[in-house]
């Protein structure tokens, strides 16, 4: 069978490359997909793990808790930055620096 | 190498590839759909860590919910925000990009290094749960007992992420909607 470190290495490969999206991406839904692939890979690390405890697979049970929050998340997300269009009709997060209306 | 190695390979293969491309392309429709191809590889990756029904919920809410939604945000955003988008002259690897590069391979440096410090292949609790018989095995049955689990041990974060949920659309419903009457 495929070892721990295999899941674990894939996972963090794909934590580093959201954290590189985060960071270079200069608009915010690219932004958001980052974000969404930082959680994917925390999700497969509670897969990974999950795969050892068959009874009460806590593993398994937060990765779906985490789904659908991800899922939660995107939606206000999406909504944020329809309306941060609206308003300052860009989404880069860059030139949006004033807060207060 | 067996047939189940070989497809983690594949997978972890398509997985990381995909996401490299999501992160170097420039065009961000193409990207986005980029982005699915990740999250069904990921699917299949759960798959094969023995987690099929996450897997499959993994395929319903994320391809299904929410990459429909991020492209749906593109569609009502109109035109203009497209032709915004699209002129970002940058390339992959620009001096500009050069902190965050480094941030995120050392990030990756310093992650591996611990995986190989803790040793993670023989985790002590790991390795009692192997000898004990208590990990998955291919043939136990796992979605009943995710069912079983869900409404026994696990109620309370269940009822409290339904109710998160439930929040989270009225909240996106009220931001989203068109300002008529005040």
């Amino acid at each position: 069978m495929i070892g721990l470190s295999d899941f674990l290495i894939v996972s963090a490969g794909l934590f580093c490359v959201g954290l590189y999206v985060i960071l270079t991406k200069r608009n915010a839904i690219q932004v958001l997909i980052g974000i969404e692939m930082m959680l994917n890979a925390a999700i497969l690390n509670l897969v990974a793990f999950g795969k050892y405890d068959r009874f009460n697979n806590g593993g398994q049970m937060f990765a779906l808790f985490a789904i659908v929050l991800a899922a939660a998340t995107t939606a206000v997300a999406l909504a944020i930055i329809l309306n941060v269009y609206k308003k300052y009709k860009t989404i880069d997060p860059n030139e949006i620096h004033e807060l207060k209306d | 190498m067996t047939m189940v190695k070989a497809l983690f390979y594949l997978m972890g293969f398509i997985t990381l590839a995909s996401a490299l491309f999501v992160a170097a392309s420039k065009n961000l429709v193409r990207s986005v759909f980029m982005f699915f191809v990740t999250l069904l590889s990921l699917a299949g990756l759960y798959v094969l860590a023995l987690a099929d029904f996450v897997a499959i919920t993994q395929i319903v809410i994320y391809v299904g919910g929410i990459l429909v939604l991020v492209l749906f945000a593109f569609m009502l955003s109109g035109k203009e925000t497209l032709a915004n988008l699209q002129q970002q002259n940058d390339r992959f690897i620009s001096i500009s990009k050069l902190p965050a590069l480094l941030l995120a391979v050392l990030f990756f440096i310093v992650m591996v290094n611990i995986l190989f410090k803790t040793d993670i292949n023989n985790l002590q609790w790991v390795n009692k749960a192997v000898s004990y018989k208590i990990d998955i095995k291919p043939d136990s049955p796992m979605t009943s007992n995710i069912g079983t689990n869900l409404m026994t041990t696990y109620l309370l974060p269940f009822e409290a992420i339904s109710i998160l949920l439930m929040m989270a659309l009225v909240g996106a419903a009220h931001l989203s909607r068109k300002e008529k009457n005040g």
